[in-house]
């Protein structure tokens, strides 16, 4: 990348590999298993949060020496709110369709700790521009991982991707479901998202055991 | 060493400016794009009683409406006459589709009589009687607008929901979900039942169109409970004109 320097490289590679929000640093749990059901609103909420966490990121960055540190996650809190409810009713006005289809995620975007997160670990030390890499970095690490277990989730949970009938129709019995094949109902419910996180969590630690830790 | 942003003065001057600037943003905002909003929602109330009369730009399988542009055009060509029935009172208000079912519903809860908008339109020869419903899902609300003919036999189904799970409840508002409605009675013999929202129905296809039930989506239980409840609380209450309708 001759645009970035290293270091600012590494900024966005690091979080989708080695420290990856979601699968190392344990973050973002919560939405990932809410919104995996399905591949469209797990790339829905993934663009969300990547336009949310590299605002948010820069407008903090840009705050870090007047916030008083003693409110500061309240500031955070004010400003990700803020910016999401703008976000929101500006899309009400001008692009109702989207809208409709974001309203779900907008509480989900408040809450997600991979927001707070970055704001406090990164956003609060760093100037704007590494702030805003940092942010785009670990939205797409987090969007990598929600991406691949919706995929799976809905693939085998519905037999569908993105809506499409990849897999045949089950009722119908075409395709694979003239063998006999089932849709497995379970993979839709959010403990199988924890499973595949699980699942991703282990081979990524065992294809680099730098990774695991010592207790 | 202490900076000046540790000082109790400077905090709390800074929450007050902060509280000051983040509202003014907020409120500004929402005044300015109030009216555009409004409007918005006004269109998307047209397009979903013309979707449940079958006045829509379905594809093969998804639930496609008629645009913002032509809806209110289309409106007042399929839609002949919005009542507002109160207990035996029935008239006419151009303004019906404009009523909110939510605050009716708290109104009637207070002890006052409610008023259900009713929405009569024509289309290829046939009457469809439109009725706005609301009810609770598992998180927030979900609501409906349930096409009928004279008899309570539906017609066409647009469901709606805030914040059913994406995936599971949030199906209601798909067209294998919906289109499943179509042909089910509410009555059956002569008693109104409403439509149960089944489990284990065994009718995948559905084609038992006498059974006053559809089939569930699987993972979405307690958002299909709703559905039931809604369907049977709310459509009840039209049950009186539909027998009006009959006996005249």
């Amino acid at each position: 990348m001759g645009l970035l320097s290293k270091k600012d490289a590494a900024l966005i590679k690091d979080p989708l590999a080695d420290n990856n929000p979601i699968t190392i640093q344990v973050l973002g749990i919560c939405s990932a298993l809410a919104i995996t059901a399905e591949l469209e609103a797990a790339i829905v909420m993934s663009v969300s949060v990547l336009f949310v966490l590299g605002i948010g990121n820069v407008v903090i960055s840009l705050m870090r020496n007047i916030i008083p540190s003693k409110i500061r996650i309240i500031v955070q809190l004010i400003v990700v709110a803020a910016l999401v409810i703008i976000v929101d009713q500006v899309l009400k006005a001008f692009a109702y369709e989207l809208s409709k289809t974001l309203s779900v995620f907008v509480g989900l975007i408040i809450t997600n700790c991979i927001i707070m997160g970055r704001f406090e670990a990164f956003a609060l030390a760093n100037g704007p521009w590494r702030s805003f890499l940092d942010g785009i970095g670990n939205s797409l690490g987090y969007g990598v991982i929600l991406i691949i277990v919706a995929f799976f989730r809905e693939l085998l949970g519905a037999g569908t991707l993105l809506g499409f009938k990849v897999l045949g129709d089950p009722i119908e019995k075409t395709g694979v479901y003239a063998f006999g094949y089932e849709n497995n109902g379970f993979m839709l419910l959010a403990p199988m998202a924890l499973i595949v996180v699980g699942i991703i969590i282990w081979i990524q630690r065992s294809r680099n055991t730098a990774l695991v830790e010592d207790h | 060493m202490s900076k000046k942003t540790d000082s109790n003065v400077y905090t709390i001057i800074f929450a007050i400016a902060m509280v000051i600037v983040v509202g003014g943003l907020l409120a500004f905002t929402a005044s300015a794009l109030r009216p555009r909003i409004d409007n918005n929602e006004r269109l998307e109330k047209q397009q979903n009683i013309l979707y449940a009369m079958g006045v829509n730009a379905n594809d093969e399988s998804s639930a496609v409406f008629v645009s913002t542009a032509e809806a209110p055009e289309l409106f007042s060509k399929y839609i002949s006459k919005q009542l507002v029935i109160q207990g035996d009172k029935v008239s006419e208000d151009e303004n019906a589709y404009l009523i909110d079912v939510k605050k009716e519903q708290a109104s009637a809860k207070a002890g006052n009589q409610r008023r259900l908008p009713l929405f009569v339109g024509e289309k290829d020869g046939k009457t469809f009687y439109i009725a706005p419903i609301r009810g609770k899902g598992l998180w927030d609300a979900i609501w409906a607008y349930i096409a009928m003919d004279k008899d309570m036999v539906v017609q066409g189904a647009y469901f709606d929901h805030k914040g059913e799970t994406a995936g599971l409840g949030a199906n209601i508002k798909q067209r294998y979900f919906m289109d499943d409605f179509i042909g089910e009675s509410l009555m059956n013999s002569g008693e109104f039942k409403g439509i149960t929202v089944a489990k284990g129905n065994n009718d995948p296809k559905n084609e038992n169109k006498g059974d006053n039930k559809v089939d569930a989506i699987a993972g979405a239980t307690i958002t299909g409970d709703g559905v039931s409840a809604m369907l049977k609380s709310e459509l009840k209450q039209y049950v009186p004109y539909f027998e009006n309708l009959k006996n005249n």
